[in-house]
Order: C-alpha cells, then sequence, then structure tokens
C-alpha cells in the first residue's frame, strides 16, 4: 500500500513537472524575429518580404493576435554578413524573447540558423530559403520550412521544359556564380541525364553575382545558338541578363527558360518578350489562375500594392505562408494543450503534418519538417491589360508529385526521373485569362 | 576557336575594359594628386547610375524624347561629382590629408558606407531601369552577331574621349599644369601662388565626376540594386594598381587588358571569369610591384 501510495506521488509529481511544457501562461505579446535582407543586393527580394510580413501581422493584431496575443515582429538584417546574423539572432532569442524566429531568405544563413536555432530552442520557420539540403543532409527538431526547395522548383521547370519543347538538343546555362546557381545547375543536369540523356550541354557560364555586363556571355550563346538557355539568376542580375540578351535578339534565337523570373516581369516591363518560360518557386503569382479572384488575393493586391507601388512577388507569398503556417501551428498547438498557451515544443510538433491554405495553394508540413507546395510555371505572353507580360500555357504542379520524397536525396532522386511524370494527371493546365 | 570569334570576343573585352577605365580613372586621379585612395568612389559611381536613371526615367515619364538621355548622363554625373563629391572633399578629406593611409581608408570607406545608406533612403531597394537610351541606339550585325551601338561604339568612344580629354586639360591647360605641379610637390607650387586647396577639391569634383559618368551610362545597361558601387570599387582598384596608382595612360591600358582577359576568360576557360582581373592584377604586380605605368621617384632631402 505505502509502494502503491509512493508510486502515485511520483507520478503526481511527475505529471505536475510536466505541466509547464504542456501549458504555460499567455506572454504579453509574441515576439518573433523576422531575418531578411535589408541590405545588399538581396534586399530586392528581403524588403518586399519585411513589407508583406509588416501587413500580415498588422492583420493579425487586428484581430486580437495569435491566439489573443499581439505579435510584435522584429527585424534582423541578413546582409550584414552571416556572423553578424548569428549574434543579432541569439540576441533577439535571448534579450528580446522571441519565442519565434523566422529566418532566413539565403541558403546560406538557413544552414547557418539551424543549429542555432536548435542550440537556443527557438522555433525556426525558413520562410524563403531554397536549398533542398536542409533537411535531407541535417534533421532539425526546431527548424521547420514552410514552402518548397530547389528540387521541387527545379524538378517542375524540367517537367514543363520537356512538355512545351520536347525537341531541344542543345543547352546553355548561365548562372549566377555562387551556391544557389551551381546547385540548380546540378539538379537540372541530373534530371536532364535521366529524361534526355542526348541532350547537349554547350556552354556552362557562370557570371560573377552582380555582374553588371553580360555582353561577352551573350555573344558566346549568339554564336553557339543553343536551343535552349537556361538562367536561374534573380534579382538584378536577372534583370540585366534578359535586358542585354533582349536588346540583341537572343531571347527570340533561343527559348529562354527563367525559373525566378516571376520577381522580374514587373519590372522587366516590355524587355520581356513572348514566349520565354517563366517560373516563380512555388505557384506564386499575383494572377494565379486559381485564386487571383479569391477576396484574400484581391485584398493583399491591392493592400500592398497601395503601400509600395508595385505589385507582390514571390517572397510576400513565402512570407504569407510563414506567418499563415505561424497562426495555425500556434493554434493547433493551442487546442492540444486545452486552450493553454503552448509551449515551443508543442507548436514545433504542431508544424509536422499541418496543412494549411496560403494565399495560394495549400501547404503541408512532412514529417521531415519540409514544406509542400505546388510548383507553377509557364510561358510569356503580351496583353493590353498589363505594361508588363503575364503568364500564359499555365502548368500547376502538385508538391507532393515534383519533391523528392522523405528519406530520400533530390540528386540521386532526379537521377531516376522517368519521362511519364511530364505528362502526369494531376498537372493541371491553364492559359491566360483576363 | 575561329578567328570570327576571337574578333567578337576582343569587342566585347572593348566595351567592358572602357566602362571600368571611365571609374578607374577618376580613382586614380584622384590618388595622383590628393594621394586619398577613396572607397567611397564605388558610392560616386552608384549615385551617378541612380541619378541619371532617374532623370531618364522622369524626362520618358514627361514625353521627352530619348536622345535627350545623353546630355541629361553628362549633367547628372557632373552634378553628383560636384555636389555630393565636393562636399565630401570640403567637409571630410580635407582633414586627413597627410594622415596615415589606414586612416584615410577608414574615413573612405565610413562615407562609402553612409553613401550606400542613402541610397537605399533616396532611391529605395527596387531595381532601377532605364534601357530606352540603349535601344534608342539600335544594333548592329557583326559576322552574323547583333550588337548594341551603346555598348560597342558610345561607351568605348566616351572612354576614349575622357582618356585624350585628361591628357590635353592636364598639359595643355594652365589650370591642368597647376594640378600637375601640385602633384609633383605641393610646398613649391604653394610658393609660387598655386592655391592647393582649390585644385584639390577641383580634382575630386573631376574623379567624382568621371565615377558618376561610369554609372551614368552603365544605367542604360544594368539594373540599378544596392550593392552596385562595392562591384565597381573593387574592380577599379584592380585596374588601379595594375596600373600604378595616378597612372591616367595606365588605367586605360590596364581596363583594357581586363576587359579582354574577361572576355577570353568567357570564351575558352568560364571557371576563371570572376578570377582574372585578379589575376591579371597579381602577375603584373608580381613583375612590377608598383604596377605597370610607374616611374621610380626620386627621393626628396
Amino acid at each position: 500500500m505505502a509502494i502503491k501510495g509512493s508510486a502515485v506521488a511520483v507520478f503526481a509529481l511527475g505529471a505536475l513537472m510536466a505541466l509547464p511544457a504542456l501549458a504555460q501562461d499567455k506572454p504579453k505579446e509574441l515576439v518573433v524575429g523576422v531575418a531578411t535582407f535589408l541590405s545588399g543586393p538581396a534586399s530586392v527580394f528581403g524588403v518586399p518580404g519585411k513589407n508583406a510580413a509588416d501587413l500580415f501581422f498588422e492583420e493579425i493584431n487586428a484581430k486580437g493576435g495569435i491566439l489573443g496575443v499581439p505579435v510584435k515582429p522584429v527585424y534582423v538584417d541578413e546582409g550584414a554578413g552571416t556572423n553578424q546574423l548569428i549574434s543579432e539572432y541569439r540576441r533577439v532569442v535571448q534579450d528580446q524573447g522571441a519565442q519565434v524566429m523566422f529566418g532566413a531568405i539565403s541558403s546560406g544563413s538557413c544552414n547557418a540558423l539551424a543549429p542555432v536555432a536548435e542550440d537556443l530552442k527557438v522555433v525556426n520557420v525558413m520562410w524563403d530559403c531554397g536549398t533542398q539540403t536542409i533537411f535531407e543532409e541535417g534533421k532539425w527538431k526546431y527548424s521547420v520550412r514552410t514552402q518548397g526547395h530547389a528540387g521541387a522548383e527545379m524538378m517542375a521547370t524540367l517537367l514543363y521544359l520537356m512538355k512545351v519543347k520536347p525537341d531541344f538538343k542543345t543547352i546553355a546555362v548561365v548562372n549566377q556564380d555562387y551556391a544557389w546557381g551551381r546547385e540548380s545547375w546540378a539538379l537540372l543536369q541530373a534530371g536532364l541525364k535521366a529524361l534526355k540523356p542526348d541532350v547537349k550541354v554547350v556552354a556552362e557560364l557562370f557570371p560573377k553575382f552582380g555582374a553588371p555586363d553580360f555582353s561577352t556571355e551573350i555573344t558566346r550563346l549568339s554564336a553557339l545558338r543553343p536551343d535552349v538557355v537556361i538562367s536561374t539568376s534573380w534579382g538584378g542580375d536577372l534583370d540585366t541578363f534578359v535586358q542585354q540578351a533582349a536588346a540583341r535578339g537572343l531571347l527570340k534565337q533561343s527559348t529562354f527558360v527563367l525559373p525566378l523570373a516571376e520577381s522580374s516581369m514587373e519590372r522587366l516591363g516590355n524587355v520581356m518578350p513572348e514566349g520565354v518560360i517563366v517560373g516563380s518557386r512555388g505557384d506564386h503569382y499575383f494572377l494565379h489562375p486559381k485564386y487571383k479572384n479569391t477576396a484574400e488575393m484581391q485584398g493583399f493586391v491591392k493592400k500592398y500594392k497601395d503601400k509600395t507601388g508595385v505589385y507582390p512577388i514571390y517572397p510576400t507569398f513565402h512570407m504569407n505562408q510563414a506567418v499563415t503556417g505561424l497562426v495555425k501551428a500556434y493554434e493547433k498547438a493551442g487546442a492540444a494543450a486545452g486552450g493553454k498557451w503552448p509551449s515551443k515544443e508543442q507548436v514545433i510538433a504542431a508544424f509536422e503534418g499541418l496543412e494549411f491554405k496560403s494565399l495560394t495553394g495549400t501547404i503541408t508540413i512532412r514529417s521531415d519538417h519540409q514544406g509542400l507546395e505546388d510548383q507553377m510555371l509557364g510561358t510569356t505572353k503580351r496583353v493590353p491589360e498589363f505594361p508588363f507580360a503575364v503568364y500564359d500555357k499555365i502548368a500547376l504542379y502538385p508538391g507532393k508529385l515534383v519533391t523528392t520524397p522523405v528519406g530520400e536525396k533530390s540528386l540521386d532522386w532526379f537521377a531516376k526521373v522517368k519521362p511519364e511524370l511530364v505528362n502526369d494527371k494531376s498537372i493541371e493546365t491553364f492559359d491566360y485569362v483576363k | 576557336m575561329p578567328p570570327d570569334m576571337l574578333f567578337l570576343a576582343a569587342l566585347d573585352g572593348i566595351a567592358y575594359g572602357s566602362l571600368i577605365f571611365l571609374v578607374a580613372v577618376g580613382l586614380s586621379l584622384i590618388f595622383g594628386v590628393l594621394g586619398v585612395l577613396n572607397v567611397a568612389h564605388g558610392s560616386f559611381y552608384a549615385i551617378g547610375a541612380y541619378v541619371a536613371a532617374s532623370a531618364v526615367l522622369a524626362a520618358a515619364g514627361m514625353g521627352l524624347p530619348t536622345w535627350l538621355a545623353f546630355p541629361l548622363f553628362l549633367i547628372s554625373a557632373i552634378l553628383v561629382g560636384v555636389v555630393v563629391g565636393g562636399a565630401v572633399e570640403a567637409l571630410l578629406l580635407r582633414r586627413i590629408y597627410g594622415k596615415e593611409e589606414v586612416l584615410q581608408l577608414l574615413v573612405t570607406f565610413a562615407v562609402f558606407m553612409i553613401l550606400e545608406d542613402a541610397q537605399k533612403v533616396i532611391f529605395g531597394v527596387r531595381p532601377l531601369f532605364a534601357n530606352a537610351p540603349m535601344n534608342w541606339l539600335g544594333t548592329v550585325e557583326v559576322f552574323g552577331i547583333y550588337y548594341t551601338n551603346y555598348q560597342l561604339i558610345l561607351i568605348p568612344l566616351v572612354a576614349l574621349a575622357v582618356l585624350v580629354g585628361l591628357r590635353l586639360f592636364l598639359r595643355r591647360t594652365s589650370f591642368g599644369r597647376a594640378i600637375v605641379a601640385v602633384t609633383q610637390d605641393r610646398e613649391a607650387a604653394m610658393a609660387m601662388g598655386i592655391n592647393a586647396t582649390s585644385i584639390y577639391l577641383f580634382t575630386f569634383m573631376i574623379g567624382a565626376s568621371l565615377a558618376a559618368l561610369g554609372g551614368a551610362l552603365s544605367s542604360a545597361t544594368t539594373s540599378l540594386t544596392p550593392g552596385i558601387g562595392s562591384g565597381m570599387i573593387v574592380l577599379s582598384f584592380a585596374v588601379a594598381a595594375t596600373a600604378g596608382l595616378g597612372r591616367i595612360e595606365g588605367a586605360a591600358v590596364a581596363a583594357l587588358m581586363i576587359g579582354l582577359g574577361r572576355s577570353a576568360a568567357v570564351y575558352f576557360a568560364p571557371e576563371f571569369d570572376v578570377l582574372i582581373p585578379y589575376l591579371i592584377m597579381v602577375a603584373v604586380l608580381l613583375i612590377k610591384p608598383e604596377g605597370l605605368f610607374t616611374t621610380l621617384q626620386t627621393r626628396k632631402v
């Protein structure tokens, strides 16, 4: 009897000790640290991301916050370099009490921050970085990615290219000379080998990141006349490359494939001709054929345009996914905790298997903390409604179809991709409709 | 590689080298006269580009003809050189002449950082895009390949005009000769009644205007984003160091070498494309540590 009594006491004590992990008192505010590029060339993506975050957090706070707790965003500049980013990240968690961090845009930053988040035991939402290796080579308890990765983006690009231009024989690549440019090309090459082993790569050009002049590359491409020119460049580099290539007629000579061009379309205005294959790092597009007329999308586009003067680009949609995912994870974890304020561990656990609707498609978070999002590609078309090119011949690839399965590595998965995937029934297609 | 391709590669090299020359020669001139290695030179390039692009876009918005862009380039370059360059020299650099080089580097680097932020405040981070002048000049076909007249003809012509103009100015005008005199021996020049302070200010404005002119010309071919100044300053340092700091003709030759070298790399060994300016610089400095065109200076007792 005495033994039984002690067992009950131990159990009760254990339950009491476990309580803080199960539920906590609601904090006065939820500090969310957002790492984004506020300086340097990448701020062309980082600042739109911040602008969108401000809008979304304002909206959430106007509705009473997350589980009744107002959110306070704190921004950290990713452009200051990895070392400073890490110390700022630590400072925001330790001194400002952030319970959630959004880190980050650059894959280099994400790779550096994942172990720091583990160390600090802070919920880390990778809101924009694309490298597929993070969850393929590491296992991170506290980090989660609310969007797709480079593998999904490049697979969708390959499938689209194979579908709309199956007869190409030669290909050239012009990518920025850093991790993204190299890694995305490695993925594409592995896929090309499997899908089209006879294709000849006639040039692999890796101009410096931020290069102001692509004349030499363009001359060489003009002379080589490849059937397809692919470039995963982004930002000012992509704008400059397209601008200089267009001025010299190259865009009409070869089929251009630009998987990150969604973010450049408005800026490129009348420079971007018809017939260029463009992608959007997910299904992010303010003219998304399925969602452009929803009240949420129209409200967001209007608010964003009023605030910034331009249409939203993919980092703003990625931010929407991160914020929405966070709210849904808190709600799920809060419900599991019986309406109490959930612990960080409960929040990160709630992300697993979470499914939520973004401004565009539905996002699912897998068991390896990798998000599944649809991928959208299209071919440019000029229409009277907009002073810039829009997507036509749109193909929407389900996230599950194009994302490397859990436990596999993208490069290996690309190497065994089958041509049947090109015409998979789950791929939806749309034409531009006014 | 057929000879026509080599010729085409050379054309690319000349166009690229010409643009670097415009910026590097300003840097070299400032160092030659003031003895200051000006890191903020990259900011003059960037601000020149932003101001020119804004002016061109504003002019287009008002429905003005495209050719107006060319005088606008010149006006904005001079404006940036005189206003921003003049302010930096008069308010800051004047205090550190003759001080340790490390201090000069730190001060000009600080100016660079401040101006970088100022650019973001004024022009935002959205890439600016003003390619109408490039398209207006059209293209020319060489061996079946289209070039823009803007890059193939206009930029090299402007670079040539600057080179010849600077030479004539420094050698044939009394003000130019006064600048050279101050460069050779500041004290003696002042004893002869030359106002070194105004010469320093004027030279700095010319150097800054040249960087801004480079920026203005590149605004038609490049999308302007934060950070464009840092890329250019590194390249112009490479040119100036290869040439020998302060050497104007040297800057032209070094810029051409780097332009052609980069072009050749894209054709024959793309892996070396980024590395080539620095490889050329290292190769030259190993053989001639003072740079290609520096002559030995006699030591004053």
